[in-house]
């Protein structure tokens, strides 16, 4: 059989980029300014150009992140809030996942869901904690609530998108090739709306930890948020800062993982 | 006649708003046949064919197809997310033997590869596996020598008389290539307007003398300046 001629590099499947040139090994330059920045930050507090009770030295930041993690007030605090926005985010995720399939597969679905959900979308999800608060009271269910609703918008948009969007040739292929609609399903549809759905994935996380945010921060009496607001109480700007330190290191944690979530199951373009 | 043939058609009739795509065409496809569909573009052979693999549905007339047809696709239509083997294996109901079937299209080296890894001809011939694993009575060929270059598709056209040769499922081969249908085929049809205006019977092959065929085919196709 003559299969072994040389076969053309033409394809009739997009190919995906290719991958970024690595930048030589200078990453220390990238440091100079942050670091020339803290250092300017410690001369003024420590010249008492900075006021202790506006913002906290880094040097006292770096104390009080020792001494509220020793006095276990961080680590409490980091696990109950940790704990709702895991709730709040399988909640809304699970709901946003289940509408979007559902409204992207069926014309009935998308007929009776979509519309009232690219309406709510547009309503700033975070000014509905006065109405929370009254329906819900200052407990937990406000907070998980909130994040899960933060949640459920960019989920629900990029699962109905990534749905809707599966290529219409696949489908052919799935008819003719005699998939049923479970296979389908699995294996067209799925992983067609995937790449769609870890955007929104990405895209809720971020949301999630806003949402948590306001929420300790309108009402709380443990977590992050209630850290915070108990040292605004007593003009502890050291311990603020370490609470808005360890959120932005949450947020770039998660959005770590996403990343490898999305390399993994992604790693069929490469 | 005793035999059950591949593919009868009788009368069939589409219509895209009010237009006649297809209009009263008979065709019959003998089971083992190698037939290849020529047309120029809009003459309805992508309809004829999709009505076939039950992509369509008919205003009129009847068909009648085998239990098991495939389909290969101008574009090879692999799944991206699935290996090689995979799409191949997918959907099956009947444990046939899917390594063979990659052993004799050339890609048992290829089994576990991510398909956008595949060149033009592997991801071919990775359809063309997909399609026959089936077993099919009948094989719809829908262009798929189309986005290849010529050396590839040489190669193809080897692999695809070799398969039907030992597969032997009756094949429509819709082209407009019309060196291609005459190498391949047993049959060359000619569409136009919605019915079928020629019918050629090449013989045996392999084929050398076929230049006033070529002409021929090439005339019923509208093409005046055919010695080309």
């Amino acid at each position: 059989m003559s299969t072994t001629l040389p076969d053309a590099p033409a394809r009739a499947v997009e190919k995906p980029a290719p991958p970024r040139r690595r930048e030589p090994s200078k990453a220390w330059q990238r440091w100079i300014s942050p670091i020339a920045i803290l250092v300017i930050w410690q001369v003024a507090s420590s010249t008492g150009l900075l006021a202790e009770d506006e913002l906290a030295s880094p040097l006292r930041v770096v104390q009080a992140a020792w001494d509220v993690t020793v006095s276990g007030e961080l680590p409490e605090g980091l696990l109950v809030s940790l704990g709702r926005v895991i709730v709040g985010f399988a909640l809304g995720a699970l709901l946003g996942v289940v509408l979007g399939v559902w409204s992207g597969l069926s014309r009935w679905g998308g007929l009776i869901i979509d519309p009232p959900v690219q309406m709510l979308r547009t309503l700033p999800h975070l000014a509905l904690v006065p109405l929370f608060i009254l329906w819900f009271g200052v407990q937990e269910t406000p907070k998980i609530l909130l994040v899960a609703l933060g949640v459920l918008f960019p989920i629900y948009l990029n699962v109905h998108a990534g749905v809707r969007g599966v290529d219409p040739k696949l489908l052919e292929m799935a008819q003719v090739s005699g998939y049923d609609r479970r296979e389908v399903l699995r294996h067209v549809v799925i992983p067609g709306a995937l790449p769609s759905a870890l955007t929104g994935l990405r895209l809720s996380l971020g949301i999630a930890w806003l949402s948590l945010v306001v929420a300790e921060t309108v009402s709380a009496d443990s977590g992050l948020g209630y850290l915070i607001m108990d040292a605004r109480e007593f003009l502890r700007t050291d311990v603020i800062v370490v609470g808005l330190v360890v959120y932005a290191l949450l947020g770039l944690g998660t959005d770590a993982l996403v990343r490898r979530i999305e390399k993994r199951a992604l790693r069929w373009r490469s | 006649m005793a035999v059950v043939s591949a593919a009868e058609v009788r009368g069939l009739v589409r219509e895209f708003s009010g237009r006649r795509v297809l209009d009263g065409l008979d065709l019959t496809v003998d089971a083992g046949e190698f037939v290849a569909l020529l047309g120029r573009s809009g003459s309805g052979k992508s309809t004829l064919l999709r009505v076939l693999a039950g992509l369509d549905v008919p205003d009129g007339g009847s068909v009648s197809v085998p239990g098991s047809v495939a389909v290969a696709f101008q574009e090879p239509r692999l799944l991206p997310w699935r290996s090689v083997r995979d799409n191949v294996a997918l959907g099956l109901r009947t444990d046939a033997d899917v390594d063979h079937v990659l052993g004799e299209v050339g890609l048992t080296e290829r089994a576990g590869a991510w398909p956008l890894t595949l060149s033009g001809g592997e991801a071919q011939r990775a359809s063309l596996a997909r399609a026959l694993v089936r077993e099919p009575g009948l094989l719809l060929l829908d262009e798929p020598f189309g986005a290849l270059d010529a050396l590839t598709r040489i190669a193809m056209h080897d692999l695809v008389l070799g398969l039907w040769e030992r597969h032997l499922p009756g094949i429509l081969l819709v082209t407009h290539d019309v060196d291609e249908a005459i190498a391949l085929a047993d049959r060359v049809l000619v569409l136009d307007e919605g019915r079928i205006v020629a019918d050629h019977a090449p013989g045996p092959r392999p084929r050398t003398d076929v230049g006033a065929l070529r002409a021929t085919v090439l005339s019923e196709l509208g093409v005046v300046d055919g010695a080309a």
